[in-house]
């Protein structure tokens, strides 16, 4: 981390009030250290997860929003679960991700936020996940043409993945959830 | 007993295997498993880290569907289960905020090993295992998503589970004590970073082999795709061989392991060709 002074003129409260609204308590943080040292995806970080914490609690949204960090966080909620204080940190990772995208900003890490968007495309046009396709259509989209068709042909001669996609009957419901069904609401 | 089924979409790909020994197991005990009519995809961890009203809308149809059927819903899958379990926390907090005008609360979630370790399962489980796996050591493998966090999934015991272990005692194979039962393999992360995905792989491994374990038993599909498909030892040598809990109790209770269920790996299973002879795989799979 940078030593750069953090100044409260510059925190950002609808932040902190979108993290209390989702019952994200990031104040109740004393620095204990056991969401980072459990952290299994720790070592490839920019900031370890009690910097995201406090940083959050300092209302810097801008710092996180362009780290490593939230795009490495692989969500597997450890920290949420060993933090004494029972702080939802996976919660603000989820946060902090959905700000990114709905700001804009280019993810420090392109191809992840890529892979959950070409796997959410396959259930928003089926009801349910193609791999295929998905995976072809992150290929596409992330340039990343050769890594894994190895792999994938692997699977494939194994029968572990459809030629087709199968689609549900209430595709119509599925658009809708995809289209923003209940963020009408939101600010 | 009947039950509402679950698979989700990894059961229908990647994991078919899985699918096929979950309603085999369930048959030979007698559970019924009515699939929920038209499910979609629980939108897994993609969709709840990048949208969390997608992430949470996506299961709630699943729920809602579920509760017209009216039994306890299976889940063999740990993604799936705990983003039921989540959207089932926030149906019963507040319904009306999703839309939904009533929520009956009496809906059990129920993942596959917590139900399948319960006594009287592996009761049931134990009188009818044809071919005991003779001590076989075995790694117990959860990864994250049944288990965390407790909040959200009801896990009795997140740090040091035993539903595995029972399982794998009741067929007669030897779970090892090691270290890395309940960490991440980063299947989320597997196909943007397989370089992270390998190094956490390749630790989760090493420690397993460390215990003495031969193979490893999982109830995640991510993970078993993971923890087999990212090994690096050069040419596949020592490779470890990731089942699915369902997988050892049929191969037990039926007293084979078909060749077409050892083709579904990509790491081969040649542990259990001293259990289960070839002959028995061949008559297996010629019938």
């Amino acid at each position: 981390m940078d030593n750069t002074c953090i100044s409260p003129d510059e925190r950002n409260e609808k932040f902190l009030s979108k993290l209390k609204a989702r019952n994200i308590d990031v104040h109740a943080c004393y620095q204990c250290g056991r969401c980072s040292s459990g952290c299994p995806v720790g070592d490839f970080f920019d900031f370890n997860v009690m910097e995201v914490v406090r940083l959050a609690a300092y209302g810097q949204e801008e710092k996180l929003l362009h780290s490593h960090t939230i795009w490495l966080c692989a969500a597997c909620e450890t920290c949420a679960t060993r933090c004494p204080n029972e702080i939802e940190i996976a919660g603000l990772m989820d946060v902090l991700r959905e700000l990114a995208l709905r700001r804009g900003i280019p993810p420090a890490e392109p191809r992840i936020p890529l892979f959950h968007q070409s796997f959410l495309g396959s259930i928003r046009s089926f009801g349910r996940a193609w791999e295929i396709g998905m995976i072809g259509n992150y290929k596409l989209r992330s340039g990343d043409l050769a890594g894994d068709m190895k792999l994938g042909l692997r699977m494939f001669m194994k029968g572990k993945l459809n030629l087709l996609p199968h689609s549900i009957k209430g595709k119509s419901e599925i658009r809708e959830i995809f289209s923003g069904k209940g963020k009408e609401y939101d600010r | 007993m009947k039950l509402s089924y679950y698979p989700g979409c990894s059961l229908e790909g990647t994991a078919l295997d899985y699918d096929r020994s979950v309603r085999a197991v369930c048959k030979r005990l007698g559970i019924e498993l009515v699939d929920i009519p038209d499910w979609n995809c629980c939108g897994a961890s993609s969709a709840h880290m990048t949208d969390h009203e997608t992430g949470m809308r996506l299961p709630i149809r699943n729920l809602l569907l579920a509760a017209e059927a009216g039994h306890d819903i299976l889940v063999p899958c740990a993604a799936c289960y705990q983003r039921l379990k989540a959207a089932d926390k926030a149906l019963r907090a507040d319904p009306g905020f999703w839309d939904v005008g009533r929520y009956a609360t009496d809906l059990q979630i129920i993942h596959i090993s917590s139900f399948l370790a319960r006594p009287e399962m592996l009761a049931a489980i134990e009188a009818k295992v044809a071919k005991n796996l003779k001590g076989l050591p075995i790694a117990c493998y959860y990864g994250c998503l049944s288990l965390r966090n407790p909040r959200i999934t009801d896990a009795p015991s997140w740090e040091m589970p035993t539903t595995l272990e029972g399982i794998v005692a009741t067929l007669g194979a030897k779970a090892v004590s090691w270290s890395h039962r309940t960490e991440c393999c980063s299947g989320s992360l597997t196909m943007a970073r397989p370089d992270i995905a390998e190094k956490l792989v390749g630790d989760i491994v090493r420690a397993a082999k460390r215990a003495g374990a031969r193979a490893m038993v999982t109830d995640c599909p991510m993970c078993q795709a993971n923890v087999e498909s990212r090994q690096t030892t050069p040419a596949g040598a020592g490779d470890m061989p990731v089942f699915f809990a369902t997988e050892l109790i049929e191969a037990a209770m039926s007293g084979t392991y078909p060749a077409k269920q050892q083709r579904a790996h990509l790491v081969s299973p040649v542990i259990f060709a001293g259990i289960f002879n070839e002959a028995t795989m061949k008559k297996e799979d010629s019938a």
